[in-house]
């Protein structure tokens, strides 16, 4: 951007804030500007409480074969329906195959035993306590990923924070401008001839909360109709539902280079109370869909992976025993995921902490030993380059590193 | 702020307590005086609403039990066996919960008994089923008409005791199968086919249903009722057999919930124990009270006015009638902080246009679809926390383009099935008096003067004052 250009905004923009009046037009010409190769954080969110003992599954605890009879992933060995051995002590769960190569290649890695440390077994409440980025406090009013939207402000894109879906989940909500959106196709107003009248009826609202989403919208039409040109299509074989559409949106927005930094999607269908399955069957339906979203969006990318990380969590794991319907109840620590080029991936990081009955969490769900903010943390600031977490996690203090991004 | 003018409180009492002012609805209310129109609506017994009633006589489904439906409408799969006509092949379970889709939003446009309406939406969300899961998919029209609908204005303790009996809910939280693992059905039955304890049910009915979140219950009293509520089955539970209790799986030994003690020996009466216990708890006064406040008044309700809510539902063991009227009466409700506080979700806005442009509707999956890109599919919502009613759930862009497009199809006639004639949705004058009587910002104001005909109607329904109610 040239240096006169520059300053005009500059001085254009504090002289319509001056005046009071919003200034959608000058955020979408500097955020013209200012795209490019950007680093990335997709966070996806597995509403429901997945299972993670069945996911990463720690096949040498033979206790996790005492405490579910019906339902264990038999460990590794010859055939399909066996765990994959990962590291000799744990093991994928067979749908999971897809991303075994990128385990293998160090693009993925996995933290045992993590989640957030609340007590609490109300999806409501847990996924709230993950979202706001503050377990135990309810009264926190923005997400962790818009509070790091809104540390770095490196540039006015309207796609900074993209949910991809119609609602803006909690995790990216809050002051700084973030966008939902469920079709980059289907993202136009049918009746054109109203958008000028309708942008002007939302921008001088003084309903802060219509006044916002109305900005947020025309801003990210408009926006979308100048690079629509740029944005690729996609024939990568995404399985169908919301997570591999999701993705593939953000794949084609990531290569556009519209100024993505933040991403979200979500997967739903964990709460798996009855008949989850072993090796086949409920669960593991999920698990394919997960995987087979992860492995065609990493290939999707190319080498534009090395500029992204994908983290996954749950609200919570469930509880270590199966219950009376072959199935889980709700419990404490899960699995994590992350994945990305410059993931320091081909291991299982985080301590084991057993599923002996004395070392359970309140006697019935794997312990917590990594709290899910100690990941992120290390996501925002050595993947993101924000150092000081102290507003994005206020009250948390990590601990040793994790060690998952080199 | 100024205290609202008679206008403002006729339209802001019928934006709370029905799916959307109209012209006859105020005049009504002019001429009755809300607290007698609010009388009429509480008792929708004596309300002819044959209207509605004939337009739903055509969704053949409503009036089937659950035997009939999934005998008429087998999963499709199945019924390549079976010597069924072509189209009723592809008709399926699909069928049941489209007709189910349409039922709800022709009542909630067109009924007379406006507030009954606003109360079965409101109940169907806090015991919320997802009609997507399994048997649930014949289960939910059932539900809605023999579980929430007699109970919608009634004791809150039946309405609660309904639900746990219902198939439906008994179904969607797993309760069916949960089992005593020491019973003596269990103790025989082969290792391959033994049950045990599910507390799916037991969390939620204390979290949701009844007591809240904070409302005071331990983990290990999520195992009691747990425990209490084990035997409360299905009879076939593919379909048809209703609620039925077995005590061969039930378990007899004592628990304790809520620092009560139950028995050992007991049978049904031990979840009827808890549904008591909780229906009459005062964490549930306090959580009903907060949510009906927030339906009705604002999304983060004054304490005083949930406190009056609580005591009314205290005092009248439950009485739901008795709780609105507390709420509606109130003070805090005509307060010009409630004016237009509440935005609209999805199908309160869907709703509030096709009554406020007297739209004639015969409702097809497009208008369905249209709910469903809002975020509010009816029946499904797969969580059990149902949908929110909260403001930020339901304004982002993609939500309020849809919200727009949705607006310019209505008023441009290009939703099949639905027309809005010049004669009822043309004035914009009117329209404005009934959505924001003397309030209509000037740029609103002014962009109307410079629109004319459809377009300027199209233009109010997409307007930032049309999403609040």
């Amino acid at each position: 951007m040239d240096y006169s250009r520059r300053s005009f905004l500059k001085s254009a923009g504090l002289g319509f804030v001056a005046m009071g009046l919003p200034p959608p037009f000058l955020v979408r010409a500097a955020g013209a500007q200012s795209s490019g190769r950007k680093k990335v954080l997709i966070v996806i969110f597995q509403r429901g409480g997945m299972d993670g003992l069945n996911v990463v599954i720690p096949f040498k605890d033979r206790a996790y074969y005492q405490l579910r009879p019906n339902i264990a992933v038999a460990e590794p060995a010859a055939g399909d329906q066996r765990a994959i051995d990962l590291d000799g002590f744990y093991a994928l769960h067979p749908a999971l195959a897809p991303l075994k190569n990128i385990y293998d290649k160090g693009h993925l890695a996995i933290v045992h035993g993590a989640g957030s440390p609340d007590n609490t077994r109300s999806h409501f409440d847990a996924q709230d306590y993950m979202e706001i980025g503050t377990p135990g406090i309810k009264t926190t009013p923005d997400g962790w990923l818009n509070r790091y939207l809104n540390e770095q402000k490196i540039t006015d894109s309207p796609f900074r924070g993209v949910a991809l879906g119609a609602q803006m989940p909690r995790m990216l909500a809050g002051a700084a401008p973030t966008l939902a959106l469920s079709s980059i196709e289907e993202f136009r107003l049918r009746n054109q001839s109203m958008a000028s009248t309708l942008q002007k009826l939302y921008a001088n609202s003084d309903d802060p909360l219509l006044q916002k989403g109305g900005n947020s919208l025309f801003d990210a039409m408009a926006r979308l109709r100048q690079i629509e040109a740029k944005i690729p299509a996609s024939s990568a074989a995404y399985p169908s539902g919301k997570l591999g559409a999701g993705l593939r949106q953000v794949a084609r927005l990531i290569k556009a280079d519209v100024g993505v930094e933040i991403a979200f999607a979500e997967i739903g269908g964990w709460d798996t109370h009855v008949n989850q399955g072993g090796a086949t069957g409920q669960l593991a339906n999920r698990l394919k869909e997960l995987a087979d979203s992860l492995a065609v969006f990493h290939q999707d990318l190319g080498d534009r992976i090395e500029d992204v990380v994908v983290v996954t969590m749950s609200e919570f794991g469930r509880t270590a025993r199966e219950n009376g319907n072959r199935g889980t109840d709700h419990g404490h620590a899960n699995v994590m995921f992350a994945m990305g080029g410059k993931v320091r991936g081909g291991k299982v990081y985080g301590r084991w902490p057993g599923l002996a009955p004395e070392v359970l969490y309140e006697g019935r769900d794997l312990d917590l030993t990594t709290d899910y903010r100690a990941v992120c943390s290390e996501v925002i600031s050595r993947h993101l380059g924000q150092n000081d977490l102290s507003r994005i996690f206020p009250g948390f203090r990590s601990g040793a590193s994790v060690g998952l991004i080199s | 702020m100024n205290a609202l003018s008679q206008e403002q409180r006729v339209i802001h009492f019928l934006s709370r307590t029905s799916f959307g002012p109209t012209r006859s609805e105020v005049e009504r209310v002019n001429r009755l005086g809300i607290r007698a129109y609010l009388d009429a609506q509480l008792s929708p017994e004596k309300i002819a609403d044959g209207l509605v009633e004939e337009k739903i006589a055509g969704l053949k489904s409503m009036r089937l039990s659950a035997r009939e439906l999934l005998e008429l409408y087998p999963q499709p799969k199945q019924a390549v066996n079976q010597t069924m006509p072509p189209a009723m092949e592809m008709a399926g379970p699909r069928q049941v919960i489209l007709e189910l889709q349409l039922a709800r939003l022709l009542r909630a446009v067109y009924s007379q008994r406006q507030l009954f309406e606003v109360m079965v939406d409101f109940w169907s969300n806090h015991f919320n089923i997802f009609a997507a899961k399994g048997a649930d998919r014949w289960l939910t029209t059932p539900y809605d008409r023999d579980t929430i609908r007699p109970h919608a204005l009634g004791k809150f303790r039946n309405l609660l005791l309904a639900t746990a009996q219902s198939p439906a809910m008994l179904f969607y939280l797993d309760n069916w199968l949960s089992a005593s693992p020491d019973s003596a059905a269990q103790r025989f039955a082969p290792n391959n086919r033994r049950r045990g304890i599910n507390e799916n049910y037991a969390r939620e009915l204390m979290e949701l249903h009844s007591l809240g979140v904070d409302g005071g219950y331990t983990q290990k009293d999520v195992q009691e009722v747990a425990r209490c509520f084990t035997g409360w089955t299905i009879r076939q539970p593919r379909g048809a057999g209703g609620f039925y209790f077995e005590p061969r799986i039930h378990d007899g030994g004592e628990k304790i919930v809520l620092g009560t003690r139950i028995a050992a020996g007991g049978g049904v009466e031990d979840g009827l124990k808890v549904i008591d216990l909780l229906a009459r708890h005062p964490s549930t006064a306090q959580f009903i009270a907060t949510k009906l406040a927030r339906r009705l008044v604002a999304d983060d309700p004054p304490k005083a006015l949930v406190g009056k809510a609580a005591a009314a539902f205290r005092q009248s063991d439950g009485d739901i009638p008795t709780v609105i009227r507390a709420i509606v009466e109130s003070e805090e409700f005509f307060s010009p902080t409630a004016y237009r506080g509440k935005i609209k979700k999805p199908l309160e806005y869907v709703a509030s246009a096709l009554r406020i442009t007297g739209a004639e509707t015969q409702i097809t999956h497009q208008l369905l679809r249209y709910l469903g890109r809002m975020g509010e599919p009816l029946f499904l919502a797969q969580p059990p926390t149902g949908y929110p009613d909260s403001a930020a759930s339901w304004i982002s862009a993609d939500m309020l383009l849809t919200r727009m497009n949705f607006a310019a199809d209505l008023i441009g006639n290009r939703l099949p099935g639905s027309r809005v004639t010049k004669e009822n949705g043309g004035n914009v004058e009117q329209l404005g008096q009934l959505i924001a009587p003397q309030s209509l910002s000037a740029s609103t104001r002014a962009a109307l003067d410079e629109t004319s005909g459809a377009d300027a109607v199209a233009l109010l329904l997409a307007a930032p004052e049309f999403q609040r109610r």
